[in-house]
């Protein structure tokens, strides 16, 4: 009903909202055309469109900053991750969910305290306790850092998920003779997928875009992830914001191309994941 | 569907683990749904050790002088009476909580003033709500970095003031102290303001139309309906969003951290900052702890108020 009329006021709001975006996305124009401009051009006119197209940025700060090694980096880390998160995570929600024991109410509830839990408070025990083990510098200490902090909010969605779900198959499959396992994950989590889609797109997030940890554990490295390569790289070249901002292009255009082929997913993602 | 889940935990009640080693009849019969507790156990001990394990410790370092190698001892308050005293600390929290207390406020508000917008009949709703949403998902650093670069003195920003005749607000945008601690929250907004309004569309599309309907059959105008209709159905995202914004706030560290360090003195200080410093730097760990802990705290506190008053809410509604 409220959809149907374009009347005067609703073609006032569009003007006023086309307004407004082209107001926000002018920063990201900015970021745009600042990378494609030659140094002079950009003390001189940073707002225009450049006169050519100075891609040399591009093939400068591909190399000064090694994104490439750095992009790789980042997605071993954040597909490792969310390997991790969706396998633990679906089976250890199940078993909370499903199991009988009171046991497993008070462990629900200690995973959930940790969605409260700021990072803050057990970081230097946590860094020593790497470093203890050898594994800073590593893949390893940031997959297992993510996957344990990521652990509640995945259990939280799982679990509001497939308590809304009949147990009636898994049921019926126990009786043929599955094992628990073989119920999970032949009956049990295809039936997850929604689910599974909103964690990944959450998660994938949250590890892709995450920047203190992996500076602390593997910052300076070969294995420092994207932001932390840009961080350094800024560090380094000051206010060659040229070179800087072809470096930040290559940083988000991985996920602005996901972004735009999936953004019906993405966004359904977000708004049903918050929603838990 | 209540009814089949508790039918089939009654059927397992008892079971769990060791309950495979059972295998008369009778205990087969009621093993059919159990689920063992190991499906739990390798997300526990993760958890356990990323989590559970530092964060207790964590706490505990907050009570002692320890500054890394072996030696540490109690020292009981000590390390919270010198957090209120010490200029830095305290900058540090009274810009957290202003950046949590202004920042919820503007970004609730703006995030639903722009899902009111894009949830009307407007053509291009779907392509500004793409183009609005984006930079929530893009890296802080990255955000950090590009605006830093936008609020150099003399720069874009400046520039952008000077043609619209607006060139006496130029401003040392990061490095004026009265100025700084918003010109970071200004970036926070516009990084995170999507997602509110992705949450306040979730809930206006979840309105159904025949409240409206019955509204407006009742005679109500344009803003009884909303203060009727949208402003209690809208109660529930309202709850989400605030949550999701203060809780990120109370931790800022990213953006700060990139643009101004804190500075220009402790101008735009914040917790999770300091307690980088004093832990990560300058080797302060119980010191470090100490406002960690506060930090703990404070979202404690918040998430307690909250539920308080969102159950209240409910009883009400």
């Amino acid at each position: 009903m409220r959809r149907s009329a374009y009347s005067a006021r609703t073609g006032l709001t569009e003007l006023v909202m086309i307004t407004a975006a082209v107001a926000f996305v002018f920063p990201v124009y900015i970021l745009v055309n600042i990378s494609l401009k030659n140094p002079s051009e950009i003390s001189e006119t940073p707002i225009g469109l450049p006169s050519t197209l100075y891609t040399d940025n591009y093939n400068r700060a591909w190399e000064a900053a090694s994104l490439g090694q750095a992009l790789i980096n980042s997605t071993v880390i954040t597909t490792l991750s969310l390997l991790l998160l969706v396998i633990l995570g679906s089976m250890a929600a199940y078993g909370l969910v499903r199991g009988t024991r009171r046991i497993n109410g008070i462990l629900l509830m200690l995973f959930l305290l940790g969605i409260m839990i700021p990072l803050q408070l057990g970081m230097v025990p946590l860094y020593e306790f790497m470093r203890d083990l050898g594994l800073l510098q590593t893949y390893t200490s940031l997959i297992v850092f993510h996957t344990g902090t990521l652990l509640p909010v995945t259990i939280f969605l799982y679990s509001g998920f497939i308590r809304a779900q009949s147990a009636s198959y898994e049921e019926a499959a126990r009786m043929d003779g599955a094992s628990s396992m073989q119920a999970f994950w032949k009956i049990v989590f295809p039936l997850l997928r929604p689910i599974t889609g909103t964690v990944i797109i959450i998660n994938a997030i949250h590890v892709w875009n995450d920047f203190l940890t992996p500076l602390l554990y593997l910052g300076g490295s070969q294995f420092q992830t994207l932001p932390v390569a840009i961080f350094a790289f800024q560090g380094e070249y000051a206010t060659s914001w040229g070179l800087i901002f072809a470096g930040l292009v290559v940083a988000i255009l991985p996920i602005l191309i996901i972004y735009f082929l999936l953004q019906k997913y993405i966004i359904q993602g977000f708004a049903s994941g918050v929603k838990g | 569907m209540t009814a089949t889940v508790s039918s089939g935990t009654a059927a397992a009640r008892g079971a769990g683990f060791g309950l495979r080693r059972g295998n008369s009849a009778g205990g087969r019969r009621r093993r059919v749904t159990a689920v063992s507790l190991w499906f739990v156990v390798p997300a526990l001990v993760i958890y356990g050790l990323v989590v559970i394990y530092p964060s207790i410790s964590g706490a505990v370092y907050a009570f002692t002088d320890w500054r890394g190698g072996s030696s540490a001892s109690f020292v009981g308050l000590r390390n919270f009476r010198e957090l209120l005293s010490d200029p830095k600390t305290a900058g540090a929290l009274r810009n957290t909580m202003l950046l949590t207390v202004v920042g919820t406020v503007v970004q609730t508000v703006l995030g639903l003033l722009l899902a009111l917008a894009l949830n009307s009949a407007i053509k291009s709703r779907n392509l500004l709500r793409t183009l609005f949403f984006a930079p929530a998902l893009l890296p802080p650093v990255v955000i950090a970095v590009l605006w830093q670069y936008l609020y150099t003195p003399g720069g874009v920003i400046d520039r952008v003031l000077d043609t619209f005749g607006l060139g006496a607000l130029s401003q040392n945008w990061l490095g004026n102290s009265s100025v700084a601690l918003w010109s970071v929250l200004a970036v926070i907004v516009w990084q995170n303001v999507g997602l509110t309004m992705v949450i306040y569309l979730a809930g206006l599309q979840g309105i159904p139309d025949e409240l409206y309907e019955a509204a407006s059959i009742d005679g109500a105008g344009t803003m009884a309906s909303f203060w009727n209709v949208t402003r209690p159905m809208l109660a529930p995202a309202t709850t989400i969003a605030v949550a999701l914004i203060m809780i990120s706030n109370l931790k800022l560290f990213d953006q700060v951290f990139v643009m101004t360090g804190g500075g220009p003195g402790y101008a735009t200080e914040t917790l999770s900052l300091v307690m980088y410093k004093e832990a990560f730097v300058l080797g302060h760990y119980g010191y470090g702890a100490a406002v960690a802990l506060v930090l703990t705290m404070l979202v404690a506190a918040l998430v307690f108020v909250q539920v308080t008053i969102t159950r209240r809410f409910e009883v009400e509604q």
